[in-house]
């Protein structure tokens, strides 16, 4: 019962803490006039008249109840006006096209990333101060320490260009699970997981080799289990209890992507449309990506600590 | 011995401080502060004196480089672009000698092999190759492939040169071709490398060469008796050259086409480059040679990473302090006094700390479109950047407040000012210290990240970043790796350096960890 009340009071935050920043970001936008660009292949008065129609001119509040409504009546988030190949087309629609990409990259990430790097981690704990140790540390401190955009060039210049096992940029098209799409999407995963796995084995090596020195450990021993039995059955679920949260967050957070990797890689996933949605300036977009990024990170964060309670039984009763 | 006394006799004291006493002494080592203590661990750590000595040399390139290269940020050559770098000490090498290997066929060979017959500026380096299968493998000399190039310029720019070249016996200028010996495509004809005569095949354009395999030049000349007809002149040229028999009759060269507006001459790009620099503009370039290479631009990349860098370091130095007297104040009101103003200011920052930062630079910039990039980024790192260090100011206080030596000085009569600022605060500020080292690298990362995706621009006259030149560098990965290899290693190596920086300080600064290391 308390943690039906601590998740409730957390989401209830939650929401509120999304719906100010909405608010600031709605209001921000609107206090702006609307540029629209007149390329070529534009309808100006077409589009102004779309937006007069949609009441883009009218006061904020005005405007505020009618977008809220549309959402919740329509589905419908605004129009592009400047975005290039979906001028007078829903949000929505290019939003939910751009979505695979992004989502199948991250998944792919998370998939080869997690596995490696808990083994690593947990071969680095268990070989504590000995050379494996010593290699392991090192090479997870340095993926940590240097940037994703260095190693993604560095992955781009040797796997790409010099080695020729991928192609440069990924494969257009929409048929996501073909094999050329999927080996074309490997070095982004790569460049992606390098840093998840450094922060798993990280933390994994951090918390096992605290759980292993614990009390418990000795007398799980003493009481005659093997030392892998010990390991497995007493340390590694203990040391999972922070661990596990911070992967359920990963999953959570693999929808918001890397606006970096999508770039080098030219990957026409959520994190480009964003990017170009803020170089054009088109608000409506701006607005239901900016939306999606703060709802990502922020159900990211609530999940962690939800979870510890649900793992760990020790804090679901120390919420009272 | 018969020691009876009812009462001790005064002789037998003696005062107690004559006496030896070793429980009051004082105590001989020296007392160590906190700040002391947490250097001397920080000292024992071997990572972070590393990292803090790579800090510290690339802090003195940041800021001495900018003083040591003659170039600027805003020099830029179009010819010399795309220019691979070059150590003068290695330029007998195979490395770092401004060269890269190339393999080509016979025709695209022979054009940069000619060009150093000419002039002796050899774009094949020492004019060196090996045959195999009728390609050849050479050295190309970045410095020397743009050979000569067509330059209009008017008469004083011609004297000018002309006065250089008796001055230093140095040739700047080449005998001209006349247009209608010039290839005929569009494509080769301003190429002033075309010295000999060429015919089109396949649509592009083929060397012609005679019985022996030679070239055959094509040079513009007249009879020394003519006078310079045609548009062509040889009025000036090298001193002394008495011109050459040809069908014996003395010839001059012709060394520049009249135009409208003045002469078409056909330098030597390099030779015409150290001229320029030496004579004309005198801004202390002796001759071309770049430590990094130059960009896609023609710029310096190691003037152009230093003044990044530097650009880098002193905004992140300043965002990072005022960040922390931000965070510490607020942080300290919040920890201090608790309960209600606790809950509001925590929901503050909790809001302000979960907007991304991109839509916090992008509102910024749509809503100050006139102002500077720099207040731009500057404003954007603060609004999201005090609320870490106010976070560890809070837990710091929440640590501290209840603790007895803090209930003593309230007991005495202590203002809250002084209760924070002389009991509370110190406690927090070695992990402040500590978060401060951090949030410089975590800085210059957003502002590279923000610079590459290109929602700031920081790259305007004499100012450019280390995102800027990642950025610009991108396209030219493939062919010119070195425009962005020097940027990333810098980047790597800084942030590298920070973090084991950062570690060490953070574990010098817990008291907890005290002896553990040992």
């Amino acid at each position: 019962m308390y943690m039906f009340k601590y998740i409730l009071k957390r989401i209830g935050l939650m929401i509120f803490t999304f719906c100010v920043i909405m608010f600031m970001c709605f209001v921000l936008i609107k206090l702006l006039p609307i540029p629209i660009s007149s390329g070529l292949g534009t309808d100006r008065e077409l589009i102004e008249a779309n937006l007069r129609a949609r009441g883009y001119y009218d006061p904020i509040m005005v405007q505020l109840f009618s977008y809220l409504k549309r959402i919740f009546t329509e589905g419908d988030f605004g129009i592009g006006v400047n975005m290039p190949g979906y001028v007078n087309q829903p949000v929505w629609d290019a939003f939910v096209s751009r979505l695979p990409p992004t989502v199948l990259i991250n998944v792919y990430s998370t998939i080869i990333g997690v596995p490696i790097g808990l083994g690593l981690g947990i071969f680095a704990a268990l070989k504590k101060n000995k050379w494996q140790d010593q290699v392991i540390s090192t090479l997870v401190m340095l993926l940590i320490a240097v940037p994703s955009i260095v190693y993604a060039f560095l992955i781009q210049y040797v796997f790409c260009f010099k080695l020729q096992l991928f192609p440069l940029m990924m494969e257009t098209g929409t048929d996501y699970f073909s094999p050329e799409m999927f080996v074309s999407m490997l070095p982004a995963v790569f460049s992606l997981c390098l840093g998840s796995i450094a922060g798993y084995a990280r933390f994994t090596r951090a918390e096992l080799t605290e759980v292993l020195t614990s009390e418990f450990m000795l007398l799980a021993r003493t009481k005659g289990l093997t030392r892998g039995q010990a390991t497995l059955r007493h340390a590694l679920r203990n040391a999972m209890v922070p661990i596990f949260p911070a992967i359920l967050s990963e999953f959570v957070a693999v929808l918001s992507g890397s606006m970096i990797i999508e770039n080098i890689f030219s990957i026409p996933g959520v994190g480009r449309l964003y990017l170009t949605s803020i170089t054009v300036v088109d608000y409506d977009f701006f607005l239901l990506l900016s939306g999606f990024y703060t709802l990502v990170g922020l159900l990211a964060g609530i999940i962690v600590d939800i979870s510890y309670g649900f793992i760990d039984p020790r804090i679901r009763m120390g919420a009272r | 011995m018969e020691n009876t006394y009812e009462n001790i006799p005064k002789e037998k004291f003696e005062f107690a401080d004559s006496r030896d006493m070793s429980h009051d002494k004082k105590l001989e080592t020296k007392a160590v502060g906190y700040f002391q203590d947490a250097f001397r661990r920080f000292c024992k750590n071997k990572g972070s004196i590393v990292g803090a000595v790579i800090i510290i040399l690339l802090v003195l390139y940041a800021v001495i480089a900018p003083f040591c290269t003659p170039y600027a940020v805003s020099y830029n050559d179009t010819y010399y672009r795309y220019t691979l770098p070059k150590n003068e000490l290695f330029a007998n090498t195979t490395f770092w000698d401004g060269c890269e290997p190339r393999t080509l066929n016979k025709q695209t060979f022979d054009y940069y092999y000619y060009m150093g017959e000419e002039t002796g500026h050899n774009a094949v380096k020492n004019q060196e190759y090996t045959v195999d299968n009728e390609m050849y493998t050479f050295r190309l000399d970045s410095y020397h492939s743009m050979g000569c190039v067509y330059l209009r310029i008017n008469e004083e720019a011609y004297k000018s040169i002309q006065q250089y070249q008796d001055e230093t016996g140095i040739q700047v200028i080449y005998p001209t071709i006349p247009l209608t010996s010039r290839p005929s495509s569009s494509a080769a004809r301003n190429d002033a490398n075309y010295y000999y005569r060429t015919r089109v095949r396949n649509g592009g354009t083929e060397i012609v060469y005679d019985k022996n395999g030679d070239i055959i030049p094509v040079y513009s000349t007249r009879l020394a008796t003519e006078e310079a007809t045609d548009g062509y002149t040889s009025r000036v040229r090298i001193e002394g050259e008495d011109g050459f028999l040809e069908d014996g009759e003395v010839t001059y060269y012709n060394y520049a086409r009249r135009t409208d507006t003045g002469y078409e001459v056909r330098v030597n790009y390099y030779e015409y480059y150290i001229y320029n620099h030496t004579y004309v503009l005198q801004d202390g370039i002796t001759k071309p040679s770049f430590l990094f290479g130059t960009t896609e631009l023609g710029q310096d990349i190691f003037t152009c990473l230093a003044s990044g860098a530097r650009f880098s370091f002193i905004f992140a130095i300043i965002v990072a302090a005022v960040n922390l007297v931000v965070g510490a104040i607020y942080g300290s009101i919040e920890g201090y006094y608790g309960g209600k103003v606790d809950i509001v200011m925590e929901r503050v920052a909790d809001i302000l700390a979960a907007v991304p930062s991109v839509i916090v630079i992008t509102l910024l910039k749509l809503h100050m479109q006139g102002s500077s990039t720099i207040l731009i980024l500057f404003l954007a790192f603060f609004l999201t950047g005090w609320i870490g260090m106010a976070h560890t100011t809070r837990m710091q206080f929440y640590r501290y407040k209840n603790q007895e030596y803090v209930l003593a000085a309230r007991t005495l009569g202590a203002k809250d000012r002084r209760i924070i600022w002389k009991h509370i605060f110190p406690n927090a500020l070695g992990t402040l210290v500590t978060s401060c080292a951090l949030i410089i690298p975590s800085m210059i990362y957003s502002e590279v990240n923000l610079s590459y995706l290109g929602i700031i621009s920081l790259s305007s006259g004499d100012l450019t970043s280390v995102g800027t030149l990642l950025a610009n560098g991108q396209p030219f990965l493939t062919s010119y790796p070195h425009i962005i290899a020097f940027p990333s290693v810098f980047l790597a190596l800084l942030l590298l350096s920070f973090n084991l920086f950062g570690n060490g300080l953070r574990d010098a600064f817990n008291p907890s960890l005290r002896g553990s290391e040992d």
